[in-house]
């Protein structure tokens, strides 16, 4: 396995939702972007999941690159009539979602533990 | 903008871990000379956006393309020019992302990200070189 196909996620079960941590503090690698990518999009095409959360906790910035990531892996779950869901973004990261007006495209929560009581 | 004084510059392959490399000692730089965490991450976005079009969009990732970069972590501001070996595009051509239509399209982010970001972000004809300043507050 190459450095580049490492895991960049975490994924935890809680309940019937697959909670995502990601494991580098800055998403801005194309590298990175293209495997993270791939490992959340195998979590709808190949394992089947519906709901699913992303923690960005640990994350520390997240370029446009990043973003176009995100709104695949939307439309991904979108079309298994899956739900979606952000938490725990940070300030900084949460004025680019402002910025780009993506905070209307997702939807975003203050912590995980809101997120997780508002999948249905 | 005023024409700039760059006080360094650099040249490096079209090759996203050395562009990386850079952007990682630009900040080492940038926060030695005491920029505040918030403008350090806008300039840090900014010229990671600028470095990728150059790399990606302008040399076509083609390794034995480079990019020039000049810049100036000064007192009062912080300078930079990116400068691809590609043929330049026109910056009015890309849409804006925050049209209702183009909401979920997944690229077409960076020029947005840095033009908010910097002070100043202005494409020089053909558009194969991007000059951006950031005031340091």
């Amino acid at each position: 396995m190459s450095q580049g196909r490492r895991r960049r996620i975490n994924v935890e079960n809680v309940g019937d939702v697959a909670v995502v941590t990601f494991i580098d503090k800055r998403i801005l690698d194309e590298q990175n972007i293209q495997v993270i990518g791939e490992q959340l999009f195998a979590l709808v095409k190949e394992e089947g999941r519906k709901k699913i959360l992303l923690n960005f906790d640990a994350v520390e910035y997240l370029s446009s690159a990043a973003l176009g990531k995100l709104i695949t892996m939307n439309k991904n779950v979108k079309e298994v009539k899956g739900q979606l869901k952000l938490c725990s973004i940070r300030p900084e990261i949460y004025e680019v979602f402002e910025i780009t007006k993506l905070n209307k495209v997702f939807q975003i929560y203050d912590d995980q533990e809101q997120a997780l009581n508002d999948f249905k | 903008m005023d024409r700039p004084e760059y006080l360094s510059s650099v040249r490096i392959p079209s090759k996203p871990s050395v562009a990386s490399k850079f952007i990682e000692e630009l900040v080492e730089s940038l926060k030695q000379s005491q920029y505040s965490s918030r403008v350090i991450f806008g300039i840090r976005l900014a010229v990671e956006e600028a470095l990728v079009n150059a790399v990606r969009h302008g040399n076509d990732c083609k390794e034995d393309l480079e990019v020039d970069i000049r810049y100036t972590v000064g007192d009062d501001e912080f300078v930079i020019e990116v400068k691809d070996q590609g043929p330049g595009f026109n910056p009015d051509d890309v849409p804006d992302p925050t049209a209702p239509e183009n909401l979920e399209r997944p690229c077409g982010r960076g020029i947005l990200l840095m033009r908010t970001y910097m002070t100043d972000c202005q494409f020089v004809p053909p558009g194969n070189v991007c000059q951006m300043r950031r005031i340091r507050e």
